[in-house]
């Protein structure tokens, strides 16, 4: 069935099907709606779970840390500066292997502050050793939140998962959403059945120090549970579709891809405008296709080199840049490319930063740029207002 | 007055078991073998890093015979939330109370935030910091619970430096502040009380907080056999006293009868060693009596006249 509501209640809602035991939050803009929701359908009995509303994003990811290493499944939810802010218990949840569920609403980081979109925040944090998936629209979103638990509770896997959803382009939408049945999602995701937990009756220690004899082996463990989370997300998808009847596919998804001669790729909400400019374009006989790179981490590596065989162009849509170098995807595509038999003219574009709209029409300049067949070994700034640039 | 358990209350059993890497000597180490005998082997452990953790867990050995959590320096007291209330919503209240055991870094300065948190919400975890008075798992530097004139390696004593320039933060009184329902204060030198409000402090309905004076042989600079009577001094002398807080209301205030001068416990430490050698180094010790005695009449840790006439 479906329903038109805000992005965020789709997230709520989700969450609450999910079942988990305990969610720690800290409300900040854009997440916010998300938790109000949860608090919400706590107070009004609808949802199960103990909600720790606490000082902060550092202690919201380390309350989830405690309760997750105690058996319990736990949820949480925040965006740019509290992202940031939760940077080093990021990394310890991956390292103790926490199965922690948390959405982040993608907001840019400050300075300048600013609350609007784009993906710098989780993008910053793609080294921390968390799934990290970014949606396409609030039917993604909350599908993905259900499959996420399942994604990384999985014994081979056992690592804790983001899913980025773009602030306010998603999180503040009302459109129509998917919902989920109660019973179908409780059959699809079954009570969190942790195999070493903190217990009375079988006394473990968690977060011990590992001396130079041991560390690398974990760090080589937990790489290794992001590479089987690579097939885990497509079986998982593909579970979900035979309940559901949506299957996502696996790491990437293709839109008119077959015969495409020129491809854009992007992350997250933009991919919708992307594939509505493609259509145009194929009306107009050009051969473009899109990928929409549904997870950075793991990434995409076998998948895309795949999908890019044959093609002459491929045009990289970044909604953040690494300061100094290039857009993070740009950079990445280009990376897993290197060596490969087949490589096609890659060409990166920062756009749609601090909230920056991302029209079609700025597609098709893309499109333009990619069609002049001169790759330039930088990323290039979209829609730069070149006639402000003193005075800022 | 000290409580007072019978050595056939004692419980034998040692739960933070003997071959982990403490120091000879270490106070921290014996404050948590005596905390964990107080608790028994029903209860879940937190610690921030820091010395007890690095001393405790090197993998693939554990010193630790109860369940037991390390995540990071600042978060001891939210990863403590965390268990306490998973353990609520798994429907495991037999699980115990969980107990966080961390240094005075991780709890006077770096932790405080979460703990503040931590106590206003009114987790139901018993917080426990055992205080040896700077960073010592960093080789001594400077905390917030430093006393005045300690010299670390961060507040040396040099031309221009008596070393610390500030006197100890009082941390029970600030986590007294969030209207909990119960606060200690206890020293290593007096195990049967330290058991005794350990056993409060675990089965009180709430948030507790426990500060526990626990000597550093290395860092303070003092002989590994003089531990305990470092610890006795320190409240022989009222620099540390030892009370509980329930509601509010400061009691059981430890009696020191005859109040030794404070030299006597800074003359057996190194980091005090340049007050006795220092121009205006005996002003500085005149300065740390007054604390000493501001301590004893804030707190009245002195028996009265007629009370000190009735005993004699």
């Amino acid at each position: 069935m479906m329903q038109v509501m805000e992005g965020s209640h789709a997230v709520a809602l989700a969450v609450k099907a999910s079942r988990p035991n305990v969610v720690a939050a800290y409300p900040i803009t854009p997440q916010t709606h998300i938790v109000e929701d949860i608090s919400q359908l706590i107070a009004d009995g609808e949802l199960d779970a103990e909600y720790v509303k606490v000082e902060s994003e550092h202690s919201a990811m380390s309350v989830c840390v405690g309760a997750s290493a105690t058996g319990a499944r736990t949820y949480t939810a925040t965006t740019s500066q509290g992202l940031a802010l939760m940077h080093e218990v990021l990394f310890n949840a991956a390292g103790m292997r926490l199965p922690i569920v948390m959405t982040v609403a993608n907001r840019a980081l400050s300075a300048p502050l600013n609350i609007w979109n784009d993906q710098q925040d989780s993008i910053s944090e793609r080294d921390s050793g968390w799934i990290q998936l970014y949606v396409e629209d609030n039917t993604e979103a909350s599908d993905m939140t259900v499959q996420a638990y399942r994604i990384a509770e999985d014994n081979g896997i056992k690592v804790p998962m983001m899913i980025c959803m773009d602030g306010y382009t998603l999180t503040h939408t009302y459109e129509p959403v998917e919902l989920l049945d109660q019973e179908l999602v409780d059959d699809f995701l079954p009570r969190y059945e942790p195999v070493d937990f903190l217990t009375v009756y079988d006394p473990k220690s968690f977060g011990m120090f590992a001396d130079p004899n041991y560390y690398t082996e974990f760090r080589y463990n937990n790489q290794k549970a992001l590479e089987n989370a690579k097939t885990v997300i497509s079986d998982v998808s593909k579970a979900f579709g035979e309940t559901f009847g949506r299957d996502y596919g696996g790491l990437i998804e293709e839109y008119r891809c077959d015969d495409a001669e020129l491809i854009i790729m992007a992350l997250g909400s933009v991919v919708g405008t992307v594939k509505d400019t493609i259509d145009d374009l194929r009306d107009e006989g050009i051969k473009a296709g899109v990928i929409k790179v549904r997870t950075l981490r793991p990434f995409p590596s076998e998948e895309l080199r795949k999908a890019l065989e044959g093609t002459q162009s491929v045009g990289i849509i970044d909604k953040n840049v690494s300061l100094g170098f290039d857009g993070a995807l740009f950079s990445e595509v280009k990376a897993c490319l290197y060596n490969n038999k087949s490589m096609p003219n890659v060409y990166g574009f920062i756009a749609g930063l601090g909230g920056r709209d991302i029209p079609k029409r700025a597609v098709k300049k893309m499109v333009e740029t990619i069609g002049s067949g001169k790759p330039s070994f930088k990323s290039e700034f979209v829609d730069l207002r070149t006639e402000i640039l003193e005075e800022v | 007055m000290a409580t007072i358990v019978k050595k056939s209350e004692l419980p034998q059993v040692e739960l933070f078991t003997s071959g982990h890497k403490a120091c000879a000597g270490c106070g921290a180490a014996l404050a948590v073998r005596t905390v964990l005998r107080a608790t028994g082997a029903t209860t879940i452990v937190v610690s921030s890093t820091g010395c007890m953790e690095v001393v405790s867990s090197q993998y693939p050995e554990s010193a630790w015979k109860v369940p037991w959590i390390h995540s990071l320096f600042e978060n001891a007291a939210a990863v403590a939330a965390g268990v306490a209330t998973a353990l609520k919503a798994l429907g495991r209240p037999d699980e115990g109370k969980v107990v966080v055991i961390a240094g005075d870094g991780g709890t006077v300065d770096i932790g405080m935030q979460a703990i503040s948190g931590m106590l206003e919400r009114g987790e139901d975890v018993c917080y426990i910091c055992y205080d040896n008075e700077a960073y010592m798992n960093t080789g001594n530097q400077r905390s917030g619970s430093t006393p005045l004139d300690a010299f670390t390696t961060t507040s040396p004593s040099g031309r221009k430096s008596f070393g610390n320039d500030r006197p100890k933060k009082n941390m029970p009184a600030i986590a007294a502040a969030h209207d909990i329902p119960y606060v200690a204060t206890m020293s290593i030198g007096y195990p049967q009380d330290v058991m005794k409000k350990v056993q409060r402090g675990v089965t009180v309905d709430g948030p507790a907080y426990l500060q526990i004076h626990a000597p550093c042989n290395v860092g303070w600079g003092f002989d590994s056999a003089k531990t305990v009577e470092v610890a006795k001094l320190a409240v022989e002398t009222g620099l540390w006293v030892m009370y509980e807080i329930e509601d509010g209301e400061i009691k059981n205030v430890l009696k020191v009868p005859k109040r030794k001068p404070v030299d006597e416990y800074l003359v057996l430490q190194k980091r005090f060693a340049h007050l006795f050698k220092m121009p205006g180094g005996e002003e500085q010790i005149k300065l740390i009596q007054s604390y000493a005695d501001r301590n004893a009449a804030r707190y009245g840790i002195e028996l009265s006249r007629e009370k000190r006439d009735l005993e004699l």
